[in-house]
């Protein structure tokens, strides 16, 4: 009976979902500022970020993390700001205020109460150009990176496979490296490496304004404009990374830890991604990903986890927001007494059948159907509207590239699935990673 | 200087009140009293059911029992096995979710407004005819252990485990973690868990918040649909109230590069009179990110951690003010003298009204921003209720935080603020400790 009247849901959804895209509009200020403004009017609340489209891949070679400490010294002050007095002030607005850095870009962003969106943007826009850094400042400021690196990856064997994984993955692309840096890197970081990377990147015409939440855009292009508006042009053209050379070998890397007590295996195939252009593609791969990897009813926990029961846990992911190919990851986690080879045998069976005869159409409705719900959902959350819009425009998608994307989606095919998997899921294109307990003396004694 | 001037003039606008929240309260047919926010502007609605008693109530033995069922409700109910119940869930585009917490059991569920019933009468065989079939309980334990495996290597869950393992008697339900032990998980039956259920889901311990694009009328038939096949049950009794936590450092050695601490001594019930004073305190020594003195102190001019935190937990039967950091090993005992430090300074020469403006600030600016989604909005519905706020907390909240004065705070920071009570636990290698 559920299931009957669901079917009838399914129709009203699309209808919904056109119905309840929120109001967005767009504008770009003379000096190359391009702003989004999403209103979200259910609470007198706004969420305000500053996007660079420059991230850890666009790091120079021995200066890893530098995009990341740069991110933490953005707090430091201006020159008009005192010294550590930037979150405090935001702070006793009542607001909140944070930041985060990716291989692609580097975010700042508040959240506070709507009528004090001139002061963040006055702050932000102070610290776009005018950043004040002294040497001791940065000494005390790597030491907070080099503690959030041991928090964030040395702690956690699962994050150090991960990193070797990348370093793998990516020959070429500074994908390869660590977005908090290599940790011998990071101690040789220096205020000034910082400063030459803020000079050369932060600036109007390589920034993205996104303001969601209970305003006008009226009002927000008018704040910009006071704001961000007198600030002067870079006018430089955009960085070239160095790309991937064709993907010849598999590779197979295994690391042992004596803290491992869940071992897995986790495989990452180089595929393209939305901001190579391939979106048809993308929009197959992320298909694709569900399909295998989502829930009890997906492709690989029906096979492992319901059906040999060789596997406790599986999944699929890929990272089709990204300006360079990227990685489509899997992995299994093993049942007690189950090898690891067993495990890695059952993702391989399951991707060979998928590659032979494509997705069944009740799996492409079930994935495009959740996928459509998931929109509406993320409306309920401000800051993820936000997101969206901002990790689009960095990778050099256009607002109109992003509201596509729910019709992208629609229009894959069972066949645009298979020849995705054919295609992108390769060995010759893999690293394949095991994760295993490392036997301490005592215990093989 | 002129930033400052301009910011000091702004904050005069601040004491505005959080978003008008039209707070209804109301009883099903069936006779379910909740609390209910029409938000139209969004095709979706926020179900959020809590039901007292949670982890607390598993038998010594049968730690992680809660758990155990929470992780279980989705794995098949009704005539639906875990697949069929996955489809059905899937074809209607529901979203639940299932979690034991120590005092509490509860439900989250976000669903299309346009299939609300079909929705309700799902999650209702969720909560009423679980079938913990042999091949989910045999999968779902397994990541259970899995992750109990994975946590005893993982610094801050086991410094966490640890510190309540050490503050609490054995015996005391929250000596134990929420997903109890491996062997308690290991000894699980399947009448165990159908014990549990019958003990976990009552109406007579549920508490209900809705918010989205639904009326009252709706509401109220969508709740009597979810619980109709519960059911009455006891209110359960009260926890068992501890004693305070043992003083003293206890190092757990552990192989990795960065220590984990948690500390911690006695809190404020949230009844006590004092409770607000203590909640604005512990802003200004820990709770409020970049602008605390902790965060100043350890990061901001040591670079010692990543983040350190403090703050107020109220459990039914404990109040605690907790905090953590995390270290490098050389530097760890630096970092607790630091923290020791602050407690002290606090504790001895309070603090003076522009630090209490500037947190007033904070806190009643700030409260608005915790209601940006309809499934918040549910969350802080079912808290008010629980904690038998009245309907109008909401709007009373700023005032309660603009009461406290620089002579309560200080008060209330030199009657709880005792470093020398406080009980850490560091798990790592930390060196001089």
């Amino acid at each position: 009976m559920i299931l009957r009247s669901a079917a009838a849901a399914l129709a009203l959804t699309a209808s919904t979902f056109a119905a309840a895209e929120p109001a967005i509009t767009t504008f770009t200020l003379d000096n190359g500022l391009q702003a989004v403004v999403i209103e979200d009017h259910r609470a007198p609340v706004v969420t305000h970020m500053v996007w660079y489209p420059i991230g850890s891949a666009d790091e120079p070679a021995g200066k890893s993390g530098i995009a990341h400490f740069l991110e933490h010294l953005m707090f430091k002050g201006t020159d008009e700001i005192p010294e550590g007095a930037f979150s405090k002030i935001i702070a006793a607005n009542g607001g909140t205020d944070n930041a985060f850095t990716s291989y692609d870009y580097t975010g700042y962003f508040q959240r506070i109460a709507a009528d004090r969106l001139g002061l963040v943007m006055k702050m932000e826009a102070d610290r776009m150009r005018d950043l004040v850094i002294t040497d001791a400042l940065a000494d005390t400021e790597r030491d907070v990176v080099l503690e959030e690196r041991n928090q964030r990856v040395d702690n956690n064997p699962g994050s150090l496979l991960g990193e070797q994984m990348n370093a793998m993955l990516y020959r070429n692309h500074r994908y390869g490296v660590p977005i908090v840096g290599w940790q011998h890197e990071i101690e040789s970081l220096t205020r000034d490496d910082a400063m030459d990377f803020y000079a050369r990147h932060y600036a109007p015409d390589n920034a993205y304004l996104i303001v969601a939440g209970d305003v006008t855009p009226e009002e927000v292009e008018r704040l910009a404009i006071e704001h961000y508006g007198p600030l002067e042009a870079a006018g430089r053209p955009p960085e070239v990374r160095p790309q991937e050379p064709p993907s010849l070998t598999p590779r197979r890397i295994a690391l042992e830890d004596e803290r491992v007590r869940q071992p897995y295996i986790v495989r990452y195939y180089l595929a393209p991604t939305r901001g190579t252009g391939d979106t048809e593609t993308a929009a197959a791969l992320s298909v694709l990903a569900q399909i295998l990897g989502d829930g009890i009813t997906s492709r690989f926990a029906q096979a492992m986890e319901a059906g040999d029961k060789t596997a406790i846990s599986t999944g699929a992911w890929y990272s089709a927001k990204s300006r360079d190919p990227s990685s489509f990851g899997i992995y299994a986690v093993p049942g007690a007494e189950v090898e690891l080879a067993t495990v890695e045998a059952g993702l391989d069976a399951v991707l060979a059948t998928l590659k032979e005869e494509g997705p069944t159409e009740a799996e492409l409705a079930r994935v495009k159907r959740l996928m459509r719900a998931a929109m509406i959902y993320a409306q309920d959350s401000q800051s993820s509207l936000a997101r969206r819009y901002g990790s689009g425009l960095v990778i050099g998608l256009s607002v109109e590239d992003i509201q596509n994307w729910p019709a992208m989606i629609e229009a894959v095919t069972a066949e645009d699935v298979r020849q995705a998997a054919r295609t992108y899921l390769t060995l010759e294109r893999s690293v394949t990673g095991w994760l295993e307990r490392k036997e301490t003396e005592e215990e093989q004694g | 200087m002129r930033t400052l001037t301009h910011i000091a003039a702004m904050t005069a606008l601040l004491a505005t009140p959080a978003a008008a929240l039209d707070i209804q309260s109301h009883t099903t047919p069936g006779g379910i009293g909740y609390w209910l926010v029409e938000e139209p502007a969004i095709p979706m609605v926020a179900l959020e059911i809590t039901f007292e008693g949670g982890a607390r109530l598993d038998p010594a033995g049968q730690e992680g029992a809660a758990n155990y069922v929470a992780a279980l409700l989705d794995e098949g109910a009704g005539d639906l096995d875990a697949v069929g119940f996955a489809e059905a869930r899937d074809a209607i585009s529901a979203r639940f979710g299932f979690s034991a917490g120590r005092d509490s059991f509860s439900v989250s569920a976000r669903m299309l407004s346009e299939s609300a019933n079909e929705t309700a009468a799902l999650l209702a065989t969720a909560l009423a005819e679980p079938r913990f079939d042999a091949d989910p309980m045999a999968r779902v334990r397994g990541q259970i252990l899995s992750s109990l495996a994975e946590a005893k290597t993982n610094p801050s869950t086991l410094a966490r485990d640890a510190w309540f393992a050490r503050a609490f008697a054995e015996g005391h339900p929250y000596a134990s973690p929420v997903a109890g032990s491996e062997e308690s998980v290991e000894a699980l039956t399947r009448e165990a868990l159908l014990a549990a259920h019958g003990r976990l889901l009552t109406r007579a311990n549920v508490t209900v918040g809705v918010v989205g694009d639904v009326d009252a009328a709706t509401a109220s038939a969508l709740i009597d649909t979810v619980l109709a096949g519960l059911p009455e049950g006891e209110p359960v009794p009260p926890a068992p109230v501890a004693e305070a936590p043992p003083a003293g450092v206890q190092v757990v050695e552990l192989s990795v590069p960065q220590s984990a601490a948690i500390f911690g001594h006695a809190g404020l019930r949230r009844d006590d009179p004092d409770f607000f004073p203590a909640f604005v305190m512990n802003y200004i020594l820990g709770g409020g990110d970049f602008s605390s003195r902790l965060m100043e102190e350890v990061r901001e001019k040591r670079g010692l951690a990543y983040g350190v935190y403090s703050y107020l937990s109220v459990l039914d039967g404990a109040a605690l003010h907790l905090g953590s950091v995390q270290t490098v090993n050389a530097r760890m005992a630096e970092s607790l003298d630091v923290i020791r430090g602050e407690w002290a300074r606090l504790r001895d020469e309070g603090i003076d009204e522009d630090a209490l403006e500037r947190a007033k600030r904070y806190l009643t600016g700030a409260f608005a921003l915790r209601f940006d989604s309809n499934a918040k909005i549910a969350g802080y519905l079912v808290f008010m209720q629980r904690e038998d706020l009245g309907i109008d907390y909401y709007e009373r909240r700023n005032s309660l935080v603009e009461a406290v004065t620089v002579e309560d705070v200080n008060r209330v920071a030199a009657k709880l603020l005792d470093p020398d009570a406080l009980s850490i636990v560091v798990v790592g290698q930390p060196v001089g400790l």
